[in-house]
C-alpha cells in the first residue's frame, strides 16, 4: 500500500486487522497500517469513521475486538494505557482543573519519581519549547484555549515518549491560531523528533502537516499515502470528494491510456484497468484550462462565477455535466469556451462498488 | 433590574421567617426576666459553663464527628461506585437511596427500635444461635447507629455528584501519563471531588450535632445531647432564656464547622457561599 522501505524494524507502531465493535456494529473493520519512526501520520475522516477510536486503541484506553497493536516489535493489545511508551493530547485537554501549570507537565515525572531537580528543568524546557515561559504559577482557567493546548502538548511531550497521540487538538481554536500552531506542530515534531500520530476530520490541516495520510471512512481504510499521492491520485471518489474540491464524472477505460468520458476520448497516463472498464474520472478544479472554444478538448457555456480571493471559481456546463473551474482569469457568465486538461491530470479511479 | 419586585415576597419571607426569629432567640440569650422586667445579662452564656453542660457539649461534637467521618469512609465509595455506573444503572441505585428519605424521619428511626430491642430481629438471631441477647440499645453505639442511617444518603449524594461531573477525559489523561488506578484517584479523583467531600460533611455534621429525635429514641430518656437539653429547656423546664443562649452556642459550633469545610472547598475553585 506504502512505497518505500518495507523492513519491520523501522515500524514503530504496526496495526495488524483490528476489528472493534460496539454492542454488534463494527465501528472499525479489519484496519491495518504502520507507522514509521519518526513520521507525522494522519488519520483523516469525517466523523464517526473511526478515526478516534483507532487513536484510542493505540492509546490503550479502547481494546479491540480482532486483531493486535504492535509496538516495537512488541504485542502491546492488551497493556494498559500507563504502561505504554504513548502520551496523548486529549481534543478537550484534559489539563487538571486543580493543578497549575506546571503541576500539569511534571504530572507524568512526579508519578515516575524522576528528581524534583530534574523535573524544574525539564518543565522549563517544555515551556520554552512551546513558548510559556514563565508561566508555571498560572492557574488552566486563566489561560486562552491555545494556551491551554500548549501546556496540554507540553505534559506530553515532557514524558519523552516514543510516540504522540493528538486527537483533533486544533478543533477548539480560531482559524488564525489554528494555522500557527499547525506550522508550530509541526516544527516541534521536527525538533523533538517524535512519531506523531494524529487525528483531524480538516483535510487542508491533513495535507499541510502529514508525511503520511490515513483516510478512513466507516471503519474502512480508503486509502494511505503521503498528501500529494493523496490528493493528486484518489483512490475513489470518497477520498477524491473529501479531499480538496473535484469533478468527477463516469467514463470507460478505453484501454492503457485511453480513457473516455464526457462523450469524448482523452489521452490519460492510467493503466492496468480492463479493456472497456467502467471506471470514475477526477479532474481538480485548478486542472481545468480555459481556452478559446474551438481549441478546447471539450466546450462549454459559464453559468456561474464566484470570486474566491485567489481565484474564481466557475461553473461551465458542457450540455451535460457542470464542470468546476479554478482559474485566475475570469470569464463571464454566458460566455462559451473552449476545455482542456493535460494527460496526467486525469486521474482514474476504479468505480466504487455501490452498496 | 425590574425584575427585582418579584424578590420582595422571599424578602418578606426571610425577613418573618428567619430573620426575625433569630433576633428573637438572641434577644433571649442576653436577657433575663427574673427580677421583673427585661434585663440584659450574660448570665444565660455563663451557666453553660458548668461542667455537666460541657460535657453535654462535648458528647454531641463527639457523636456528630463520628457519624461524620463513619459516613464519609461509607459514603464515599458508595458515591463512586454509583457514579462509574452506567446512567441506567445508576439512577436506579440512586433512587434506592433517596426512596428511604421519603419515609417519615421518625418512622425510620423507630423502626430501628423494633430492630434492637430486647426482642427484635436481631436479638432474635443472636438467641437462636445460643448467646445471650445483648443490650443493643439506648447507648452510645444506638444512637450513632442511627445518625448514621438517617444521615448516610446526605453525604452519598453531593460526593456522587461531584464525582460524576467529572471528565473522563482527566482520568484518561492520567492513566496516560503513566498514573496506575490508585494514583489516579489520590492525585486526580479525590481532589476532584473534594467539593462534594465538603459538602457531605457540612450536610451530615449540621444536623448531626443538632439532632434530638435520634437520641431521643435510640437513647433512652435520659440520654442528652445539646439538642435534647435545648428542647428541656424550651419544653420542660420552660426556661426560654438558657434554651436560646444554648442555641446560639451552638450555631456558634456549625457556624466554625463550615468555616473550617469551606476553606477546604475554596481552594482554587472562586468563592462559593459564604467565606
Amino acid at each position: 500500500m506504502r512505497g518505500g522501505n518495507k523492513l519491520e524494524n523501522t515500524y514503530i507502531i504496526d496495526l495488524k486487522s483490528i476489528t472493534k465493535e460496539y454492542d454488534g456494529t463494527k465501528v472499525l473493520d479489519n484496519i491495518s497500517f504502520y507507522v514509521r519512526k519518526n513520521e507525522f501520520i494522519t488519520l483523516l475522516g469525517p466523523s464517526g469513521c473511526g478515526k478516534t477510536t483507532t487513536l484510542r486503541i493505540i492509546g490503550g484506553f479502547e481494546q479491540p475486538t480482532e486483531g493486535r497493536v504492535i509496538f516495537e516489535g512488541k504485542d502491546i493489545t492488551n497493556l494498559p494505557p500507563y504502561k505504554r511508551q504513548i502520551n496523548t493530547v486529549f481534543q478537550k485537554y484534559a489539563l487538571f482543573p486543580h493543578m497549575n501549570v506546571f503541576e500539569n507537565i511534571a504530572f507524568g515525572l512526579n508519578i515516575k519519581k524522576v528528581p524534583k531537580d530534574e523535573i524544574k528543568k525539564r518543565v522549563k524546557e517544555m515551556l520554552k519549547l512551546v513558548n510559556l515561559d514563565g508561566y508555571e504559577n498560572r492557574s488552566i482557567q486563566s489561560l486562552s484555549g491555545g494556551q491551554q493546548q500548549r501546556v496540554a502538548i507540553a505534559r506530553a511531550l515532557v514524558n519523552e515518549p516514543k510516540v504522540l497521540l493528538l486527537d483533533e487538538p486544533l478543533g477548539a481554536l480560531d482559524l488564525k491560531l489554528r494555522k500557527e500552531m499547525q506550522t508550530e506542530l509541526k516544527s516541534m515534531q521536527q525538533r523533538v523528533g517524535i512519531t506523531f500520530i494524529y487525528v483531524t476530520h480538516d483535510q487542508e490541516e491533513a495535507l499541510t502537516m502529514s508525511d503520511t495520510i490515513v483516510v478512513m471512512d466507516k471503519g474502512v481504510i480508503q486509502q494511505i499515502g503521503t498528501p500529494v499521492d493523496i490528493y493528486n491520485e484518489p483512490k475513489n471518489s470518497f477520498v477524491a470528494k473529501f479531499i480538496g474540491e473535484s469533478n468527477i464524472v463516469e467514463g470507460i477505460m478505453r484501454e492503457d491510456f485511453i480513457v473516455e468520458f464526457a462523450g469524448r476520448v482523452f489521452k490519460c497516463i492510467d493503466k492496468g484497468f480492463q479493456k472497456n472498464e467502467e471506471i470514475e474520472v477526477v479532474i481538480r478544479p485548478e486542472d481545468i484550462i480555459i481556452t478559446k472554444p474551438e481549441e478546447g478538448q471539450l466546450k462549454g457555456i459559464i453559468t456561474s462565477v464566484i470570486f474566491k480571493g485567489v481565484h474564481y471559481e466557475m461553473i461551465c456546463n458542457d450540455g451535460q455535466f457542470d464542470w468546476k473551474i479554478h482559474s485566475t482569469s475570469m470569464k463571464p457568465v454566458g460566455t462559451e469556451v473552449g476545455m482542456s486538461v493535460e494527460p496526467e491530470n486525469i486521474h482514474v479511479m476504479k468505480k466504487a462498488i455501490k452498496k | 433590574m425590574k425584575m427585582k419586585i418579584f424578590s420582595y415576597p422571599y424578602m418578606l419571607w426571610l425577613v418573618i421567617f428567619i430573620v426575625v426569629p433569630l433576633l428573637l432567640v438572641f434577644l433571649y440569650a442576653v436577657t433575663t426576666t427574673e427580677n421583673g422586667g427585661l434585663q440584659f445579662t450574660v448570665e444565660n452564656l455563663r451557666r453553660f459553663l458548668d461542667p455537666n453542660y460541657l460535657d453535654v457539649l462535648w458528647v454531641s461534637i463527639k457523636l456528630a464527628l463520628q457519624t461524620t467521618i463513619i459516613t464519609l469512609i461509607l459514603g464515599y465509595p458508595i458515591g463512586m461506585i454509583i457514579a462509574r455506573e452506567k446512567p441506567s444503572k445508576r439512577n436506579i441505585m440512586v433512587l434506592l437511596f433517596v426512596i428511604p428519605m421519603w419515609m417519615n424521619f421518625l418512622l425510620r428511626t423507630y423502626a430501628w427500635l423494633t430492630l434492637l430491642g430486647k426482642n427484635g430481629i436481631v436479638n432474635y438471631i443472636v438467641t437462636l444461635l445460643g448467646f445471650e441477647p445483648l443490650d443493643l440499645l439506648y447507648n452510645d453505639g444506638a444512637v450513632l447507629l442511627g445518625m448514621i442511617y438517617n444521615f448516610l444518603p446526605f453525604m452519598v449524594l453531593p460526593i456522587y455528584s461531584v464525582i460524576e461531573k467529572i471528565d473522563n477525559s482527566l482520568i484518561e489523561a492520567a492513566e496516560d501519563l503513566g498514573a496506575n488506578k490508585f494514583e489516579v484517584f489520590t492525585k486526580v479523583t479525590l481532589p476532584l471531588s473534594i467539593p462534594g467531600i465538603m459538602t457531605g460533611i457540612t450536610m451530615v455534621f449540621m444536623p448531626a450535632v443538632s439532632t434530638f429525635v435520634i437520641s431521643r429514641l435510640l437513647g433512652g430518656g435520659q440520654y442528652m445531647l445539646i439538642g435534647n437539653l435545648i428542647e428541656q429547656q424550651f419544653l420542660w423546664v420552660g426556661d426560654w432564656h438558657f434554651g436560646s443562649a444554648i442555641s446560639i452556642i451552638m450555631m456558634i459550633f456549625i457556624l466554625i464547622a463550615m468555616a473550617i469545610t469551606s476553606k477546604f472547598d475554596d481552594q482554587k475553585e472562586g468563592s462559593s457561599g459564604l467565606w
